[in-house]
């Protein structure tokens, strides 16, 4: 008995391509109204329609992904600490729709040999995609894990051949007064600014982050690319980056400005390491009832553990 | 104008549940919210936030009670007072037991870590104790038990679980201090009103004095 594999059904064998791409049109002009509404809510299929982004294609797989159960991207979009839009955690969701993310260009500057202007479309050239699943953990002591899209960081630094003399690698991001409400308030020091050493950047779990879900990353995650170091706390992973340094000094991220003894330079995922006003022994997982105990170097000590030999952890927080 | 001033007993009733109801509200909100997820990613956060704003509204509420009262002269302000002090410590049970549970699991050692070793939680938790001998002693009895006048010591005491309040907030935000800065204003607000009250109280008094000194002067001239 033959029976066919599902793979040689085209979906145009079944539904005419151009009443598949128009169903939504197609229920709303039939005048359905509201059960139109309900039922192409549960139409089949959907899984692929996404989020609303534009999709990044085919990505590669990552070893370092972790096969954790995702948090869904209403929570991933909807809670986010981008203080250039506010502070409240939902203010980025309502207001980063006004960011221009096109065109968008980056400057990679400082100790290296070519330095480069490079637009968010080479950007995208530079390597092939990949998925990255990591767990971020916030420091206010929640995490989520998270689908991202990117590279490694690696792959576009190498591009300007960093000098000899560069040991630290700052980042600077976007501070538009006039599309960030929250720049105008001074809560922080604009424009914001992360630093990593230059081992820390060059290191394969380093991620610039372009897309979220296999979608083009949405505004409020801090698009069109950014920071991803799932090691150290969420703050450190910079969003909406527009230049890139480097120096043989080590950068004042801007969190450290504001506060020095809350937050050090290196603010590595460390339960041992209490934030002076409250524990980083436990965090909440978001999407569950109870709290999980916090992971040294957020669970990615074996890839990250030896950049710190021989250091206090303690005083270098 | 006169209905306003001094309401009858119905329409005061009549007040009085509408103040009831309205208190309890945002308890309903957030449950009716949780039952639809409609509380955010963070629900717990959402939840410990909710109480905690509350407490603090219904604590600068209830102190807000005598001022206004002074200002406008609507004397049964005070007979809601007591139902709103003891919402407020309604709240900050919930608040607190919210930490407790579904913040800590009641982890007592780590709860009792956080209370010494936090500040922030440490005066959170001092201005609840605080709360407790005052709601013990709300109600009529206690009050004549006590007598007025140490009843009224006692519960001056609600000043400094405001200010308790206010600073526990202050401490535990990461970086922006805007709404325990307004929670602050108000609360500086409400003590200026009481102290400019208090020094009015106490001119009128000496310039009577002084009228009564001169009076029986002139007579016993």
């Amino acid at each position: 008995m033959l029976i066919r594999h599902p793979d040689d059904i085209a979906p145009s064998e079944i539904t005419p391509r151009a009443l598949f791409d128009g169903r939504r049109d197609f229920l709303r002009h039939a005048g359905l109204g509201v059960g139109a509404a309900l039922l192409y809510g549960a139409l089949p299929g959907d899984a692929h329609a996404g989020y609303g982004n534009p999709s990044l294609g085919p990505l590669q797989k990552s070893p370092f992904s972790t096969d954790e159960k995702l948090n869904d991207y209403k929570d991933i979009t909807n809670y986010c600490n981008f203080y250039e839009f506010g502070t409240d955690k939902t203010d980025p969701a309502r207001y980063a729709q006004r960011m221009k993310t096109r065109p968008w260009t980056v400057s990679i500057e400082g100790l290296v040999h070519k330095p480069k202007t490079l637009a968010i479309e080479d950007v995208l050239k530079l390597a092939p995609l990949e998925e990255r699943i990591y767990r971020l953990r916030c420091v206010e002591a929640w995490s989520m894990v998270i689908p991202w899209v990117g590279m490694p960081l690696s792959a576009l630094l190498k591009q300007v051949e960093p000098l000899g003399s560069a040991k630290y690698v700052e980042f600077t991001t976007l501070a538009d007064a006039k599309t960030m409400p929250g720049v105008n308030s001074r809560v922080l020091d604009w424009p914001y600014v992360e630093g990593l050493r230059l081992d820390e950047a060059m290191h394969p779990l380093t991620l610039i982050a372009v897309g979220l879900y296999g979608e083009v990353l949405p505004n409020q995650n801090g698009a069109p690319m950014r920071l991803v170091v799932p090691w150290k706390y969420g703050f450190k992973s910079a969003k909406s980056i527009v230049r890139i340094r480097f120096t043989d000094k080590e950068p004042v991220s801007s969190w450290t400005a504001a506060a020095p003894r809350e937050y050090g330079f290196y603010s590595n995922v460390n339960p041992e390491v209490d934030h002076p006003r409250w524990s980083q022994a436990r965090e909440r997982r978001l999407g569950e009832f109870g709290k999980r105990k916090t992971l040294m170097f957020n669970g990615y000590g074996d890839q990250v553990a030896s950049l710190y030999t021989g250091m206090d952890l303690k005083k270098n927080y | 104008m006169q209905a306003l001033l001094t309401p009858d007993r119905e329409r005061f009733t009549l007040i009085w549940r509408a103040v009831w109801i309205a208190c309890l509200w945002p308890l309903l909100d957030m449950v009716l919210s949780g039952m639809r997820d409609a509380l955010g990613a963070n629900p717990i956060e959402a939840i410990t936030r909710g109480t905690g704003d509350w407490t603090l509204r219904l604590l600068l509420l209830t102190l807000a009670i005598t001022p206004l009262r002074q200002l406008t002269g609507l004397h049964w302000l005070v007979r809601l007072r007591r139902m709103l002090g003891l919402y407020a410590f309604f709240y900050g049970s919930l608040h607190l037991m919210t930490y407790l549970w579904l913040d800590q699991f009641f982890d007592w050692v780590a709860i009792v870590d956080d209370i010494i070793e936090r500040p922030f939680i440490t005066l959170g938790f001092a201005a609840f104790v605080l709360m407790l001998p005052l709601a013990v002693t709300s109600t009529n009895a206690m009050m004549r038990s006590m007598g007025g006048r140490n009843w009224q010591r006692l519960h001056r005491a609600v000043y400094l679980v405001a200010v308790l309040g206010v600073t526990h907030y202050w401490w535990l935000v990461k970086k922006d201090i805007t709404e325990p800065a307004i929670y602050a204003g108000v609360l500086g607000l409400l003590f200026a009103l009481r102290l400019w009250h208090a020094l009015r109280r106490t001119r009128r008094l000496a310039v009577q004095a002084d009228a009564d000194a001169n009076g029986a002067r002139r007579v016993s001239a």
